[in-house]
């Protein structure tokens, strides 16, 4: 790999690419790459191929006649200008605008969108004035989203990282495997949310609908109001003084904190009798077959 | 209800899995050879009061007002040996023997979200190799 230059990577086939850098004697063994940490590693905050972006630098996109294609490949091309605060006006409810971004970013869209916004991102601080449809913020890595008005169901479907919030309320099954990061939601929240959440935090600040937290492997819920039921697997458990601080620091960030405090929120954890499948108990056996 | 019951062991000690590398406790875990669950806490939110100056200052560049998707990343064990889990390459990077590990979780869980981000935006990181053989735009 170190023998081929970018210039001759350039002129080669996908195929050519894959061979020369070594890609194809990979051998599988296990889990484990045996990769160790180089203590020395130069001090970089983004990825290598990330552009140089500058918060103070923006501009603004009227988006009211483009397609959703034209505008998240506008996005890439004033990012790779040094645009670090761009604004999206008039989205007119497109779907799937502002996916895939990878690196910093302040991204505003005054209004409303579609389906799957935002999603596949990876380190923007996004901002959406409006409304916004089903999976907002799917399989988001890193940054931080907040929706001034309501969501869809889905939202933060399969989410791993960062911090998905809306001020308003959003549908049913919030969080459907997700594994990691944040979702925070001011007001209520549909049934099934956190389906199948693997890991991270969910926050409700209002009433959570049935099957809260249903076959929930790992990963925390906290609501505020009322649970209008638990789904299977799905327990209560004890805040820590860590919790507590950790809920009412991330509020107070949001905004969402009122004189109540983080005190009556309940806790939700996974009860972790649907870890093990391999040895069923044969009247539970019945109740399957 | 479908399932059985979780049997596993529980972490009772920081250095558990270095001590004890299989981490067979239970007699499940005995029973089938593998230690079930995982090997550190994986909802143990961060404590800001050890937040480092290398973190501290990747927060401000990023423009987050925390550790945003750093919050799920702890120091685990990988046969014996520390190490993060690296969800961009899908493996573990191991921490090199010769560094010492704090006494407590909460400070290895910051050193491991350092030793991250350094290797994650580095050249040599995997996933350079991946876009430079696949990348589309």
């Amino acid at each position: 790999m170190a023998g081929v230059s970018d210039a001759e990577l350039k002129t080669m086939t996908q195929e050519e690419r894959v061979t020369a850098l070594g890609m194809r004697t990979e051998q599988l063994t296990g889990r484990s790459m045996f990769i160790e940490f180089d203590e020395a590693a130069e001090e970089r905050f983004t990825y290598p191929w990330a552009p140089e972006v500058d918060f103070n630098k923006r501009t603004e996109i009227d988006t009211g006649e483009m397609t959703t294609t034209e505008v998240n490949r506008k996005i890439r091309a004033l990012m790779a200008e040094g645009y670090g605060t761009i604004v999206l006006k008039d989205p007119r409810g497109k779907h799937s605008v502002g996916t895939g971004i990878l690196s910093r970013l302040n991204l505003i869209i005054e209004g409303s969108i579609g389906y799957f916004g935002v999603g596949l991102i990876d380190g923007p601080n996004v901002r959406i004035t409006g409304r916004v449809g089903w999976s907002c913020g799917e399989n988001m890595m890193s940054g931080s989203v907040v929706i001034e008005k309501n969501a869809g169901s889905t939202f933060g479907a399969a989410i791993r990282g960062g911090d998905l919030v809306c001020r308003g309320s959003v549908g049913s099954r919030t969080g459907i495997d997700m594994k990691g990061g944040t979702i925070i939601v001011g007001g209520d929240t549909g049934a099934l949310s956190g389906f199948m959440m693997q890991r991270g935090r969910m926050v409700v600040c209002g009433n959570a609908g049935k099957n809260l937290g249903d076959s929930m492997y790992d990963g925390t819920i906290f609501v505020g109001g009322e649970i209008k039921s638990l789904g299977v697997d799905a327990v209560e458990a004890e805040k820590t003084d860590l919790d507590k601080a950790w809920l009412t620091r991330k509020l107070t960030q949001y905004g969402l904190i009122d004189e109540r405090g983080v005190d009556h929120f309940t806790k939700v954890v996974s009860g972790k009798m649907l870890w093990n499948y391999d040895n069923l108990e044969p009247t539970e056996k019945k109740m399957i077959l | 209800m479908a399932g059985t019951q979780y049997r596993g062991s529980e972490i009772e000690d920081v250095d558990q899995f270095r001590k004890d590398a299989k981490g067979l406790a239970s007699e499940r875990e005995k029973e089938i050879g593998q230690h079930i669950g995982y090997r550190y806490d994986v909802n143990l939110v961060p404590d800001y009061e050890r937040i480092t100056p290398f973190l501290k200052k990747y927060i401000e560049v990023m423009g987050w007002d925390d550790l945003n998707w750093l919050e799920d990343i702890h120091m685990g064990y990988e046969e014996g040996a520390a190490a993060v889990f690296d969800r961009n390459i899908n493996g573990w990077v191991r921490v090199p023997e010769h560094i010492e590990l704090p006494d407590n979780q909460q400070d290895r869980d910051m050193l491991a979200r350092e030793l991250l981000v350094k290797f994650q935006m580095s050249d040599r990181h995997p996933l350079g190799t991946l876009r430079k053989a696949y990348s589309k735009f």
